[in-house]
């Protein structure tokens, strides 16, 4: 029995299938010399690696190495599971080939959709904290990455690129944080409550546009606390 | 060197004292050791983001037994938990990597990193204090000019040896994956931290910004399959450095050829061993660590199951492959399932290039002696390393009748795995982290 951390399956059904020996590898096991069985032996692997795939996932911050090797051997073991349909059928009445083909006809699916969308969830979050390349000037050596830090780079949808909201498909990830301070309207009354007196200037309007931009900037540079950071750490070597 | 090779197995004498914390808690989990470039100092990091640096003892003509010891000589929080607002992430503190710079005045510097965030830091003495201000007083607080009627010149008077670390730059901002390795330029200018789609160069001068060098982010996020695993510079071409690929692939780059190496110069890779192929093939041909040797003319890489050399000049395949425990082989489907399939050992040249060492299961660690071919495993436990004794030699029973001195690969504690090792640079002393113990070796060979 190895002693070592396990992985945590929240559900008792999944350890059933989850056989721990490595029997399905060995050729001349009498199991595994039998197609059928090997397909069986492959989908309990697939279900495995389903799991630590979602599970994954699940983290806040998913290991990327990991999840990227799990993915690739999911889709060694789609492969290794797709000539199974095309197999000659076994004398005795075969109940497996027919679980093997619609286990096949569904996992295909499954997994190019599970995969396609999981990553897709991944890119999509990632996509909002990338440093957008417009930000960084080219210069002679390499890519010069600005001081910008990547968490802007989803708040930066809102700055001068674009000057409005997020779009429909990212809005619903931020549905839980207040982004009232981000309304434009919010800031006309701001700028007007630190006039003192109660004369409204044509200035007002054909400032703020610049304002809001310039404001929005620096409120965000503020809450990300780029503002600390870009400050040098002191003088002298 | 030393002909102790003659002697195998290596003769390595535990430590007087083995370094460890007296509460194990999960912050006190080794991440990282270091000697620096003399090895007069080694550093540890653990997870809790502490940096502790221990001292060689001067060798003294008083206390001889107590020649090359190491102790605290300093100990300093490095990094702490961050929380990301955007993201809602919390960013952890572990030290993933610590990298000294050569010395050049008193102090000494360090790189540090976690995650996302390289510190430089900087490690003082102070012996001598001054004294006989002219507007304080003794205890530091101001005097009234007016009473001031003659002037002296503060002197320096010896005080207690105190080691301060103080933070001199922090490279925030870099890396939206994670960092898994930082490497000093052999220019002592610049210095590169790799995440797993990114490498970026740094002066150690500016903050606010680094040159990215190495991309291999694809356009689309599902089309991924690859992710940098570990990175470092060439001992001596200031221009060379190498990366390895989690398909078990190694990348030489010239910063001389472009200035964005996403082309390589040299491609290293083994071709798949088709009787040994299996759904795992790819998961344990990870490289986990790289390293140049001190020569500059090989490079050494660990994959799940093996240690391999290579030399520069040979793209297609090693020079030279050790098994560290091919055991393992065939368990690698329970090891997939509790995750230990994806442990990242590194791996340490000794200071001749003669020797290297990587870490196993059950506190075991490896060395391979590239002239002799001969090899040992030894272990780093408490009960084995009774003060001045020598370390046995380990051994794995596969299968049949199991010798007495033996441990069955089924008894093998695989909670117990020694992923960090370091080499003395020039003297047969290894440092060898075991969870949250530090073991540290030396051979002595009378």
């Amino acid at each position: 029995m190895m002693l070592s951390k396990g992985l945590k399956r929240k559900r008792e059904e999944e350890e059933e299938g989850l056989a721990v020996d490595t029997w399905w590898l060995d050729p001349g096991h009498p199991a595994v010399a039998q197609a059928p069985a090997a397909t069986a032996a492959s989908s309990s692997l697939f279900d495995l690696s389903v799991l630590k795939l979602h599970h994954s996932l699940r983290q806040s911050e998913p290991d990327l190495r990991h999840l990227v090797l799990v993915v690739n051997t999911l889709r060694r073991i789609q492969a290794s599971m797709a000539p199974a349909a095309t197999l000659p059928p076994v004398p005795s009445p075969p109940p497996a080939p027919g679980v093997a083909d619609s286990l096949l006809a569904s996992s295909d699916a499954a997994l190019s959709a599970s995969m396609a969308s999981l990553l897709e969830d991944l890119s999509h979050i990632e996509g909002l904290s990338q440093v957008p390349q417009p930000l960084a000037d080219e210069g002679p050596l390499g890519r010069p990455t600005a001081g910008a830090p990547p968490s802007l780079g989803a708040l930066d949808l809102l700055g001068p690129a674009t000057g409005c909201l997020l779009d429909d498909s990212l809005e619903g990830l931020f549905e839980d944080i207040d982004t009232s301070m981000y309304d434009s309207e919010l800031w006309a009354p701001a700028s007007e409550s630190l006039k003192p007196g109660p004369v409204e200037g044509p200035g007002k309007e054909e400032t703020t546009p610049e304002l809001d931009e310039a404001e929005l900037d620096y409120l965000m540079d503020v809450l990300v606390g780029t503002q600390a950071l870009e400050r040098p750490p002191g003088p002298g070597r | 060197m030393k002909c102790f090779s003659r002697y195998l197995p290596y003769i390595f004498r535990p430590p007087n004292t083995i370094l460890s914390s007296s509460c194990h808690t999960e912050a006190d989990i080794i991440s990282t050791v270091e000697f620096n470039h003399t090895g007069e100092l080694l550093a540890t990091g653990d997870k809790g983001g502490r940096v502790v640096i221990f001292q060689r003892e001067q060798e003294s003509k008083n206390q001889v037994h107590r020649r090359g010891e190491y102790n605290v000589y300093s100990t300093f929080q490095s990094h702490e938990p961050e929380f990301d607002y955007l993201k809602s992430l919390e960013i952890e503190e572990k030290i993933n990597k610590i990298r000294w710079l050569p010395q050049q005045n008193a102090a000494y510097f360090l790189l540090s990193t976690n995650d996302k965030t390289v510190k430089l830091w900087k490690v003082s003495e102070r012996d001598k204090r001054p004294e006989g201000y002219n507007l304080k007083d003794e205890e530091g607080r101001l005097r009234d000019p007016s009473t001031i009627t003659t002037l002296r010149v503060p002197v320096l008077r010896p005080m207690d040896l105190m080691v301060e670390a103080t933070p001199r730059r922090v490279f925030a901002n870099a890396h939206t994956y994670h960092i898994n390795s930082i490497s000093v330029n052999s220019d002592y200018e610049t210095y590169m931290s790799a995440d797993d789609l990114r490498i970026n160069l740094w002066n150690f001068e500016i903050t606010n910004q680094s040159f990215n060098i190495v991309d291999i982010k694809p356009a689309n996020m599902e089309e991924l399959t690859e992710v940098i695993t570990a990175a470092e510079f060439h001992p001596h071409h200031c221009n060379t450095f190498v990366y390895s690929s989690s398909k078990g692939t190694i990348r030489l780059c010239d910063m001389r050829a472009s200035a964005l190496c996403d082309r390589h110069t040299k491609f290293f890779e083994e071709p798949e061993d088709p009787s040994n192929r299996s759904f795992f093939s790819e998961i344990i041909s990870s490289i986990s660590d790289v390293k140049f040797s001190h020569s500059g003319r090989y490079i050494m890489t660990r994959d799940y199951l093996t240690v391999k050399v290579w030399d520069l000049n040979m793209e297609n395949r090693p020079i030279e492959t050790y098994q560290v425990h091919d055991y393992l082989r065939s368990k690698l489907c329970s090891l997939y399932e509790n995750d230990c399939i994806f442990d990242k050992f590194e791996c340490v040249w000794n200071g001749s290039d003669s020797v290297i060492m990587t870490g196993s299961y059950n506190n075991f660690f490896r060395m391979f002696d590239r002239n002799t071919k001969r090899d040992v495993t030894l272990e780093a436990s408490r009960e084995n390393s009774k003060p001045r004794a020598i370390l046995k030699p380990r051994k794995v029973c596969v299968g049949g009748k199991r010798r007495k001195d033996e441990i069955s690969v089924d008894s093998l504690d695989f909670s117990k795995k020694i992923l960090h090792t370091a080499w003395h640079p020039s003297e047969n002393i290894i440092a060898v982290a075991a969870t949250n113990n530090l073991y540290i070796f030396q051979d002595k060979v009378n």
